[in-house]
């Protein structure tokens, strides 16, 4: 599992270009929207798409995504759960 | 079409030269990418904007061409909402079209980006410096084979005439893969030097040919 988190902060940095993040800086609890990282939209359907690309999870209900992207903790249970590959 | 415009100031950013007024106010070492020259140029302006590194290149050119026009001249926020801008290019989103496109070119791993499909447009371009600067006012984005003076003259002359701005930022900003030349000017009633084809096809061929 925690070779997982460390893949996501590691992917989510590089795919969204957080420049001012390093993996060190992202803590496994933190929100990834609104006050935490500051997400947004766009970076939402990216992560959709990280998701169906990397793990072979197609995510449509957005209800579901929003439970889902709460934080890396969160993202990675997730992950583990229902991954196709 | 006659007016009483002048150019306030004028920016040129051409092969890793960034020049204000025709002055050349930083340069950078000619072997960097785009990628590298323009992180460069955003730390030594002390930048403080993380939503720069998720823009496609021309919008970070655009960002970087304006920052450093609109530092170095100071207009409150109520006039600076009113600007309009007037902008041109050569390639359009061609370079971040083709980045698109190389999304969505395998069936076998066919996963369009969101985030780079949002800068397929040139006119996003204009959108980021709004963004940025909190600009409201009207906007146009020409696509022509070269730089026409004529045209945008006449088009921020149009805006000034009609009262609908009284300040109108113009110019060029093209990207194509790694190859960029931006040029932007403010014209308003204010400034000294005379806004005519003339004088706009002679600072744009002294800042872009004399790097």
């Amino acid at each position: 599992m925690d070779a997982l988190k460390q893949e996501l902060k590691k992917n989510i940095i590089e795919q969204l270009n957080l420049e001012d993040f390093t993996v060190e800086d992202i803590l496994d609890d933190d929100p990834l929207f609104g006050d935490g990282l500051g997400l947004d939209s766009i970076d939402a359907l990216e992560l959709i798409v990280l998701l169906d690309k990397d793990y072979g999870i197609k995510l449509t209900d957005p209800i579901e995504g929003k439970i889902v992207f709460k934080s890396i903790e969160v993202l990675a249970n997730y992950i583990t759960e229902n991954r196709t590959k | 079409m006659k007016n009483n415009l002048n150019i306030v100031a004028y920016c040129s950013i051409k092969n890793h030269v960034v020049a204000l007024n025709g002055i050349p106010l930083i340069t950078k070492d000619h072997d960097l990418t785009f990628s590298e020259f323009s992180k460069e140029v955003y730390k030594e302006l002390k930048m403080d904007y993380s939503k720069f590194f998720k823009m496609d290149d021309q919008c970070k050119l655009a960002i970087l061409i304006s920052e450093i026009l609109f530092n170095h001249i100071k207009i409150d926020s109520k006039n600076k909402e009113n600007i309009a801008i007037v902008l041109s290019n050569r390639s359009a989103s061609l370079n971040t079209d083709r980045k698109y496109q190389e999304t969505i070119s395998n069936k076998e791993n066919y996963y369009p980006s969101p985030a780079v499909f949002v800068y397929t447009l040139p006119n996003i371009t204009i959108g980021e410096i709004c963004i940025k600067h909190k600009i409201k006012g009207e906007n146009v984005f020409f696509v022509s084979e070269a730089f026409n003076a004529t045209l945008l003259k006449q088009y921020a002359s149009c805006l000034f005439q009609n009262k609908k701005s009284k300040q109108i930022l113009c110019g060029w900003i093209d990207f194509d893969d790694d190859q960029y030349q931006a040029f932007l000017y403010l014209v308003s009633e204010h400034g000294n030097r005379k806004f005519n084809q003339k004088s706009i096809k002679k600072i744009y061929n002294e800042n872009i040919w004399m790097h």
